[in-house]
């Protein structure tokens, strides 16, 4: 016979300590209002900013896509990648190779790495699927290692430029809008953030996010619940690679460079310190997570040229103690707080 | 066959795990509209039949009918779909999503939607949507358990929970329902209320009910028709007056005691 699953079959989790249910709905109301804020202090943030700066928050506002991503993986359907930085690299070489050899307008070239990336996340998926955990992170790792080499190959060195990469044009606003063109990224990538971050939210509060939930918190059950566990895996693998695959895109073009060595492992690493960072499965933490990518290491270079890793590492430290769930922890305990006035100490 | 197809067919189910044979032959017959107890000391292979049955694990002979078409040629998340419905031994909720979203994943097989679709909010999708919250709505009312839909299942109290994983097995609008011990951990009162539910499944919901239980008073007062199991055989079959009487059945609840 067969067994398709070990032993006495199911995760006997032990009913968890009872915990007051919480009424959701002024917390909700309350978080909706500070995301509305953040939005618009993002928004008119480059009007004060000089052009450098606003070029590092549209490179965290680029990060914080890579992350969402990330979150939609293991946040959501409850796998791990230490890779995603390979499906970084891929969007981005897919947006340079498609703007300056296929001549490509520059916001044409996102769909497509989605799409590119989709399929490359999808295909990885699925033999994915017979790892678990650790395991699955290993194999991940092993892509991150593997994709740099690969964009160095000489039979591809047409396109993509072997180890000198790729560079690319940086575009002007259009309409003759009054603005550099480093404000205009920025308020490009705040747009293509949003909206990717609005398909999110409808696809984690829809049938095929809670299929995605249901095999992260249990898989057996949500199988005999009808859910194709193996097919939305390999689902959650595609989403998620196009997300980071759009987020690469909108860097290479942010940077207006592609080289092998942008895209090491340490940029998967990056990715997954951040949504560690955001909070693994709070959506909205991605920002977080973006803008510590971003500006912790620089803050790291400023407190210390010789220690900046150890700076990095402390302040990494720090964060994960004081706030264990990340900025979504965090949020989430303010919030209860701030709905049930008196009913905590 | 003759006009009376039973909805569910067991018919001589082994299954064996390395040397331990769990079920050796096992057949019975369920007809639509019963609520059939199945009966057995620890270890009798219960939990396995019902594995069985949502294809969970695969028996290395014999078939599994319901309304005469085999199972097993099904996937695990293709037996929603047809229509057979399932509770766990050791409750088996999505801990960290809330009683309505647990509920709503058991509508999973009974709904189709696309993932472009879901994270687009297309027209399509919004329906899906709004038919299944209205469905959920209607079962976590009838099982009371509106007051904490939007609670987290992970933090309930015990009896709670192993309400709303029966919403959840509701919610795949099940012709046989699958129970495996549902009185586990209950108090006295609950077990009663809990008999009553059970019936009230059948008779509002119009739900076969197959019913794996410990509780000798509950399976008594509610089966139609019982089963016995011990050492994955099937000692005997009748109404529950005749199991309870059946010098086999006696032996093997005796015997357990005085070992
Ligand atoms: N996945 C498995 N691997 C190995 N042995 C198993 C597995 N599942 C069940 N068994 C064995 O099969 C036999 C029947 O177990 P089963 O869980 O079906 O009993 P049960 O009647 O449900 O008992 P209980 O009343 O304690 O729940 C036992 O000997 C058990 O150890
Ligand atoms: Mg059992």
């Amino acid at each position: 016979m067969t067994i398709e699953h070990s032993a006495e079959i199911l995760p006997s989790r032990e009913a968890a300590p009872a915990r007051e249910a919480q009424p959701r709905v002024r917390g909700a109301a309350g978080s909706a209002w500070f995301g509305i804020a953040v939005v618009v202090a993002l928004a008119v943030a480059p009007l004060f900013l000089k052009n450098f700066v606003t070029f590092q928050l549209t490179m965290a506002l680029v990060y914080a896509i890579a992350i969402l991503g990330l979150n939609l993986l293991t946040g959501i359907s409850g796998q791990f990648s230490l890779g995603h930085g390979a499906f970084y690299a891929v969007g981005a070489y897919s947006a340079a190779i498609l703007m300056e050899s296929a001549g490509l307008g520059y916001a044409w070239t996102l769909p497509v790495a989605g799409v590119v990336c989709f399929v490359a996340g999808f295909l990885f998926g699925l033999p994915a699927l017979r790892l678990e955990g650790v395991y699955l992170a290993l194999a991940t790792f092993a892509l991150a290692v593997a994709t740099p080499q690969f964009l160095k190959l000489g039979p591809l060195e047409h396109w993509t430029g072997g180890v000198q990469g790729v560079i690319v044009t940086k575009p002007d606003p259009p309409f003759g809008l009054p603005m550099s063109q480093d404000q205009w990224l920025f308020y490009f990538t705040l747009a293509v953030g949003l909206l990717l971050y609005w398909a999110a939210r409808n696809l984690v509060h829809s049938r095929s996010g809670r299929a995605l939930l249901a095999i992260r918190d249990n898989p057996i059950a949500a199988r005999s619940m009808g859910v194709n566990t193996a097919l939305y895996k390999s689902l959650a693998f595609g989403v998620s690679a196009a997300y980071t695959g759009v987020a690469g895109a909108l860097g290479a073009i942010v940077v207006q460079f592609v080289a092998p060595d942008s895209f090491t492992f340490a940029l998967s690493v990056s990715l997954f310190v951040g949504l560690v960072v955001g909070g693994v499965g709070w959506l909205p933490g991605a920002l977080a997570g973006g803008a510590f990518v971003m500006f912790i290491p620089n803050l790291a270079e400023h407190v210390s040229k010789g220690l900046s890793g150890a700076v990095y590492g402390v302040l990494l430290i720090l964060i994960i103690y004081a706030a264990p769930g990340g900025v979504g922890g965090l949020a989430r305990s303010l919030g209860a707080r701030f709905s049930q006035p008196g009913r905590r100490p | 066959m003759s006009g009376a197809e039973p909805l569910l067919r067991v018919a001589d189910i082994r299954v064996t795990f390395g040397g331990i044979t769990a079920l050796d032959g096992v057949s019975f017959d369920q007809r639509a509209g019963h609520i059939l107890g199945l009966i057995g000391p620890n270890g009798a292979g219960k939990t396995t039949l019902f594995n069985c049955l949502s294809r969970l694990y695969h028996p290395t002979s014999g078939d599994i009918r319901l309304e005469g078409a085999s199972i097993l040629g099904r996937a695990a998340h293709r037996i929603a779909e047809i229509g057979i419905g399932r509770t766990f031994q050791n409750v088996a909720l999505f801990q960290r999503l809330s009683v309505r979203d647990n509920a709503l994943v058991g509508g999973h097989a009974r709904t189709r939607s696309s993932m472009i679709g879901d994270a687009l909010r297309l027209p399509a999708a919004k329906r899906t949507e709004r038919d299944s919250l209205e469905r959920v709505h209607e079962i976590l009312s009838w099982l009371g358990l509106e007051s904490v839909a939007d609670a987290p299942v992970g933090g309930l109290p015990f009896g709670t929970q192993k309400r709303v994983e029966l919403a959840r097995a509701l919610a795949t609008r099940p012709k046989l329902l699958l129970l495996d011990e549902p009185a586990g951990g209950l108090n006295h009162d609950e077990v009663h209320e809990l008999g009553r539910l059970i019936r009230r499944i059948r008779d509002e919901r119009g739900v076969s009910v197959l019913l794996v239980e410990h509780h000798m008073g509950l399976v008594m007062s509610i089966a139609d028709r019982v089963v016995a199991l011990n050492f994955g055989r099937k000692l005997a079959e009748g109404t529950p007056a005749e199991v309870q009487r059946d010098p086999d059945v006696i032996r093997a609840y005796l015997g357990d005691k005085a070992a």
